[in-house]
């Protein structure tokens, strides 16, 4: 199938896409999940802003510590960076997941979020990391917490005039220790589940895949390993937030694995 | 829209719909039909080309998003008449095709993958070959195949 006719504008700046954004207009980032939804036609929209070509977008920088992601960096940039292997080695971990090699390519990490796929890995990752995301509209800015900015099943917080610029990454406690675990019924195809785990002396975070409509922190489990209880016992805490015997099952048998890979 | 597009190391300039795929520009505007169209949602992986050096569906980018990119397709990796490319030849010898319809996306995901990564693991080849689909082969001649290449750059 092809897409239908659409209007299609290429700017070069923010301020350029924010003029241009409004009811009808789709931002149109690496296309992995935009293009396929329109060649079925499921989406119509009357203008794509190719956001592309904003190369003030695309950045992977740390600043004080601080992970920036700009929104338009791509899914093997953010694999490929040492940076982020040596500083936010979840993320290397969770992007290992997305799609595959010719999707990582063009796949950006800001359409992974504004998507708001409940079964994309990048931002369970985000928010087992207290990630932030930074969004501008032609009237101003503001910044949301990952269990602000994912709203439900493919909604965002995004207002229609709005665009994600920055996805910001605090530094990880001191000896952190990271996992990513997850199952799919191919290598590559949408997760069923999973969970992004983050263990450092005095903090526990686990964000789960598959367990609701957006990605969900397990905080009686979080709660359980701060107070010194076993990794089978917030393993458990964590699979009861699944609905159904075996996707309970499932997702204990992964948040399990991620915690004991992390040194739980 | 006016585009112009670095095809196969030639200029090619040409008017097209903002929603013309690439797949379609290359095969219908340009000839180019060594690139094949599967599933035409990314799912695939038989569209895949080159774009400024990185495999990418081409399925998945309009036309009018490669103005001003350098795009390579299988028909780049031999001329009419010209020896084999190393990787082409080793799918050859190890029997990596049949049909031969996923032959250009597995050749043009893999070439820069074979290129940068010749000490690869089985497991790493099967990773990078994983979002190329192949209903002949059963995967082990092209994993051959690959790791042959890999060895032997030609």
């Amino acid at each position: 199938m092809k897409p239908p006719p659409f209007r299609y504008e290429a700017p070069r700046s923010v301020d350029a896409a924010l003029a241009l954004l409004g009811e009808d207009a789709k931002v149109l980032a690496g296309g992995q999940s935009l293009v396929p939804i329109m060649n079925f036609r499921l989406a119509r929209p009357a203008m794509l802003v190719d956001v592309n070509r904003i190369e003030e977008l695309a950045y992977l920088r740390k600043r004080d510590g601080v992970l920036h992601i700009g929104a338009l960096t791509r899914h093997a940039t953010l694999e490929r960076s040492d940076v982020v292997a040596r500083g936010w080695p979840l993320l290397r971990q969770a992007v290992r997941h997305v799609g595959h090699p010719p999707i990582r390519t063009r796949g950006t990490v800001g359409g992974s979020c504004a998507h708001g796929d409940p079964t994309a890995e990048l931002p369970v990752a985000l928010a087992a990391l207290d990630a932030r995301f930074h969004l501008r509209s032609k009237v101003g800015g503001r910044s949301l917490a990952a269990a602000e900015f994912f709203v439900s099943h493919l909604t965002t917080a995004l207002r229609e005039d709005e665009l994600l610029v920055e996805i910001e990454v605090p530094p990880l406690p001191s000896g952190a220790r990271t996992a990513f675990a997850e199952h799919a019924r191919t290598h590559g195809d949408w997760a069923i589940a999973g969970a992004a785990v983050v263990l450092a002396p005095g903090h526990a975070a686990i964000a789960l895949l598959g367990t609701g409509p957006t990605p969900m922190r397990a905080a009686k489990a979080e709660a359980v390993l701060l107070a010194g209880g076993s990794a089978a016992e917030a393993a458990r805490l964590a699979g009861a937030l699944a609905d159904g015997e075996w996707p309970v099952a499932l997702t204990t048998a992964l948040v399990r694995r991620a915690l004991e890979e992390a040194g739980a | 829209m006016r585009i112009t597009v670095d095809v196969n190391g030639r200029r090619r300039a040409a008017d097209v719909e903002p929603r013309t795929l690439l797949s379609d520009f290359l095969r219908h505007e340009l000839g180019l039909t060594g690139t094949q169209v599967g599933c035409e949602h990314g799912v695939c992986g038989a569209c895949t080309v080159q774009v400024d050096g990185e495999p990418v569906r081409s399925c998945l980018m309009f036309a009018v998003q490669a103005d001003g990119r350098a795009v390579r397709t299988v028909e780049a990796l031999a001329g009419d008449g010209e020896p084999l490319h190393p990787l082409q030849q080793a799918f050859h010898e190890r029997h990596a095709l049949q049909c031969g319809f996923c032959t250009p996306g597995f050749l043009m995901a893999l070439e820069p993958f074979v290129r940068d990564r010749p000490d690869a693991s089985e497991e790493e080849i099967r990773a990078a070959l994983a979002g190329n689909l192949c209903r002949c082969t059963g995967y082990e001649g092209i994993v051959q195949a690959v790791r042959q290449a890999a060895r032997e750059p030609g």
